[in-house]
């Protein structure tokens, strides 16, 4: 059947792949901090001499056992905002958060009362 | 009167839209970590270049003012600077000044200071770096001019122009 | 010389433009059907002045002609006759005659191949494209004319940045450009409809060929950006949602949800005003996109040299489109009848519209959110990956969903037979994710349900395949859809799978690593035309399958312009890529390493082809119908 062959081509095409290193974590938060003298790149990405050095400060603090949020705010309170891509919830950025859901709602309530405007038309 | 009201809010937001895009054509301010000056510096330990002592922030809380200057001898920035330095260092005001070497060999730090004249009443030096994080440093060189109970009173990006060496004088009198 | 040729040809321009608009303005006045033959043999003369006075452009490019600034500034003799001309478009003034070129062109098309329509609205529409042409050429001649002389004549030209010398990159803003600029048409057809009151079935019949072009060159101009930042950035990523990225991806939204409401407007003659809207709303996104591109109000990796004085006029265009086309909207407006069965594909195609708008607004909002606040407030913040991961991710769930349901719709015979059958899809998307699951420990919630869902719209539109041999009409939206499902599989996949590492090593040392071992073999150097490299050969030794791999990426110091650019050596296999990245440490004698291994990402590029692939297939069928 058409089911068990498309299981078995999928079971050999993932097969290859491997778990992951062990330093993903560290990817990870270099991938969130921004180069602060490159054209819009992060840290992970950059090759700059700012990066470098930064990378350094954030495997010592992950070796000494700090989570990756007192990373980050160590490194907001040195450098702004700015520096992590994942803007933080706060009262500058509960817009940014709230309105993309906002709208959504709004979508939502709109398409609602077209479909029932459509029905009370079918019914008339 | 549900499509007034939408037409009026529509077209606020688009006016509201232009005219954020129109500011912000105007102001185009750089990115800059002012936001630092009125907090402490955090505590740091860094070894002399001379004689391998440990300076600290604790060292500094002697001063009425101290100037940290990130700098170093492959910094071509840092040579325009230096005789505001050195300025600063023949005044008679109660103001120290701290040279952390950022990144740099011991032996081109000693000759680039004997050629250029000797500021600093404090060097020491930052081998990989870390510490300048430490300070929100981004790029050299860089100034922080603390007071006695160690409070950032001005941050500097780049070097030290004229206007620049003004107000520290202004602040240390 | 060439200069001279170039500036009379956009006065010609400029001057056909204001013709056109008052002969038709005059024609509308003239109660028959037929527009007159002059207008035609007008907009005929305006495509041709416009076309050659791109080539002029390339001419000077090709010839090396240093008396125009443009060529000065963005060429040089030595490079190969291919980036010659690439750099026609390849810089700001350049680019911008290419979008001249594609309104113009899209004006006279728009006429000709609109004989059956309306005539009052194929003139007001030709009348409102050509107040956009006259809008562009005006910002070109005041602001930024491709043939501005230099005197005395440099002998010899800057050169171009050598991240922009290479084949893809080369066609990249020609195809997004006619996704981009394409869809001014059917802005200015959304006015000419709403003026001449020509609307519903007709009105769609008439925009949809336009809007299917437009986005699958959207579409190609993306993905081919996405595949030349993989192969030349040397960051081992496709995306970065950079707001010049996201600059592209916002029409594409609009575009895509226009797609499908144009077909809902074709064969149920209702949402009208909601096309209208998202007609005007399309263009709209691709100026301001450019507005934001260009104008220096964007921190990013990808802007053009920035000018404020070229903000100020786009800005105002802007104004100017935004307002006329709110104006007329609000004034020309009538209560829409909804009349379709809520149980229809129309309500399935109203949802994947809400999801469209809803992820248009959201990379909306986190690319102008941090403008606002800066202007506003002074403080700034960041806004990248992490939040709209975070906020578009769960939504692709149940968009999936809808994606595969949807169009089964209107053959439901049997509500309970098509129950039973969703279960079973669904149950075997469940234990094909359970393989995955068993083979990795586990791996994020959302990438789990990402997968199931994508499996199982896969396996949906395979079925529905089978079925559908016969309906050759079927045939764009299963190719599409299912480059879509796929897209969204490999790039799960992809995501949580890829292994990426990062570490510094001299010359003779090993990194070992959980399932690599990465010798730094040795560093050469070696003199190019135009640049050094500088090139470190490494041997990759895959430990859990023996297996040995060789890849030398580069670092390239160019002399003109003075550049470093980092060259990633790069494997691509049917399951992987392994990528590689070296840069120098300064002052150190460490190089840090980037090593990757990116399942899939062949079959991510296909995928995305695959997308665009249906769009073709639409509109081939429609050549054949017609």
């Amino acid at each position: 059947m058409i089911l068990k062959k498309i299981l078995i081509i999928y079971f050999l095409l993932i097969f290859p792949l491997q778990s992951n290193e062990v330093n993903q974590e560290l990817i990870e938060i270099y991938k969130n901090l921004r180069c602060l003298i490159c054209q819009g790149q992060s840290v992970a990405d950059s090759n700059s001499d700012f990066a470098t050095t930064l990378k350094l400060v954030v495997q010592d603090q992950v070796e000494e056992g700090k989570t990756k949020k007192e990373i980050y705010d160590f490194l907001i309170s040195k450098y702004g905002e700015w520096i992590v891509y994942q803007p933080p919830l706060n009262k500058n950025n509960f817009l940014l958060w709230f309105l993309p859901y906002f709208i959504l709602a709004l979508g939502g309530l709109i398409i609602f009362i077209i479909i029932r405007k459509s029905n009370n038309n079918k019914a008339n | 009167m549900k499509i007034n009201f939408s037409k009026i809010i529509i077209f606020s937001f688009v006016v509201f839209l232009i005219s954020v895009f129109w500011m912000g054509l105007k102001n185009n301010n750089n990115y800059n970590t002012k936001n630092l000056t009125g907090s402490e510096i955090s505590s740091f330990k860094l070894p002399s270049i001379y004689n391998g002592d440990i300076i600290s922030d604790e060292t500094l809380k002697q001063n009425q003012f101290t100037l940290i200057n990130f700098f170093a001898s492959w910094c071509a920035p840092c040579r325009l600077e230096h005789k505001y330095l050195i300025k600063l260092a023949n005044h008679n005001k109660d103001i120290k000044i701290l040279g952390i070497n950022f990144k740099d060999k011991k032996k081109n730090v000693i000759n680039f200071l004997n050629e250029l004249d000797d500021p600093y009443d404090y060097v020491v030096e930052d081998q990989d770096g870390k510490t300048s994080i430490l300070f929100g440093i981004y790029g050299i060189p860089e100034t922080i001019l603390i007071n006695k109970e160690l409070i950032i009173i001005k941050k500097i990006v780049g070097p030290i122009d004229k206007k620049q060496f003004e107000e520290i004088l202004n602040f240390i009198q | 010389m060439l200069s001279n040729i170039g500036s009379t040809l956009i006065f010609c321009i400029l001057s056909l433009s204001i013709l056109i608009i008052y002969n038709s303005y005059v024609d509308i006045k003239i109660k028959n059907q037929l527009i007159k033959k002059s207008i035609y043999n007008l907009s005929l003369l305006q495509t041709t002045a416009t076309v050659m006075s791109f080539f002029t452009l390339v001419a000077g490019f090709i010839f090396s002609d240093f008396s125009i600034v443009n060529v000065y500034e963005n060429s040089h003799s030595d490079k190969p006759l291919f980036y010659k001309v690439a750099g026609t478009w390849g810089n700001h003034e350049g680019s911008l005659l290419l979008w001249i070129n594609i309104l113009v062109l899209f004006s006279y098309l728009f006429l000709i191949y609109n004989l059956k329509h309306n005539k009052k609205f194929r003139l007001y529409t030709l009348i409102f494209q050509n107040f956009l042409i006259i809008g562009f050429v005006i910002f070109l001649l005041l602001n930024s004319n491709p043939f501005s002389l230099i005197y005395p004549v440099p002998s010899e030209g800057l050169g171009l940045n050598p991240i922009l010398q290479d084949p893809a990159l080369a066609i990249h803003p020609p195809l997004l450009y006619v996704g981009f600029v394409g869809c001014s048409i059917y802005f200015s057809a959304a006015i000419g409809s709403m003026l001449s009151e020509y609307n519903g079935k007709r009105f769609a019949l008439s925009i949809k060929p336009w809007v299917q072009i437009s986005w699958v060159f959207q579409t190609l101009g993306i993905t081919v950006g996405s595949i030349w930042a993989y192969y030349e950035l040397g960051w081992g990523g496709f995306w970065f949602w950079d707001p010049v990225e996201n600059a592209s991806l916002l029409p594409w939204f609009a575009i895509s949800a226009l797609m499908h409401s144009v077909m809902v407007l074709e064969k149920r003659n209702t949402l009208y005003e909601w096309v209208i809207i998202l007609c005007l709303l399309t263009f709209i996104l691709s100026v301001m996109g450019t507005f934001l591109v260009r104008s220096g109000i964007l921190n990013s990796v990808h802007t053009f040299a920035s000018d404020p004085s070229r903000g100020l006029y786009i800005l105002i265009f802007l104004s100017l489109m935004i307002f006329t086309s709110l104006i007329i909207f609000f004034k020309k407006r009538k209560k829409d009848e909804y009349n379709f069965n809520p149980n229809s594909k129309e309500t399935f195609i109203l949802a994947n519209n809400w999801f469209m708008i809803f992820f248009l607004v959201t990379v909306l909002i986190g690319t102008l959110y941090p403008i606002f606040l800066d202007v506003l407030t002074n403080i700034k913040v960041s806004v990248g990956p992490p939040f709209y991961n975070i906020v578009i991710i769960p939504f692709v769930i149940p968009f999936l969903l809808l994606m595969a349901i949807g169009p089964q719709i209107s053959w439901i015979n049997s509500k309970k037979n098509y129950l039973l059958k969703t279960i079973y899809i669904l149950g075997g998307a469940l234990v094909i994710n359970l393989f995955l699951f068993y083979f990795f420990g586990s791996y994020g919630f959302y990438s789990n349900l990402i997968l199931i869902i994508a499996t199982f719209l896969i396996l949906h539109l395979i079925i529905d395949v089978k079925k559908s041999l016969k309906k050759k009409f079927e045939y764009p939206r299963i190719v599409s859809h299912l480059g879509f499902g796929f897209l969204v599989f490999f790039i799960g996949i992809n995501y949580q799978h890829s292994v990426e590492t990062d570490f510094n090593l001299r010359v003779g040392e090993t990194q070992k690593l959980n399932n690599y071992e990465i010798f730094f073999e040795n560093i050469k150097i070696e003199k190019n035309k135009n640049y050094k490299s500088v090139i470190g050969d490494f041997k990759i030794i895959d430990l859990k399958k023996n297996y040995v791999q060789y890849l030398s990426p580069e670092i390239r110091i160019y002399a003109k312009p003075e550049t470093l650019t980092y060259e990633a050596a790069i494997k691509s296999r049917i399951n992987s890529d392994l990528y590689l990245t070296m840069s120098n440490i300064s002052r150190s004698d460490f190089y840090n390493i980037k090593f990757q291994n990116k399942p899939f990402m062949i079959w991510i590029w296909i995928s995305a082809l695959m997308i665009a692939l249906g769009g073709v297939l639409q509109l081939m069928l429609k050549k054949n119908e017609n």
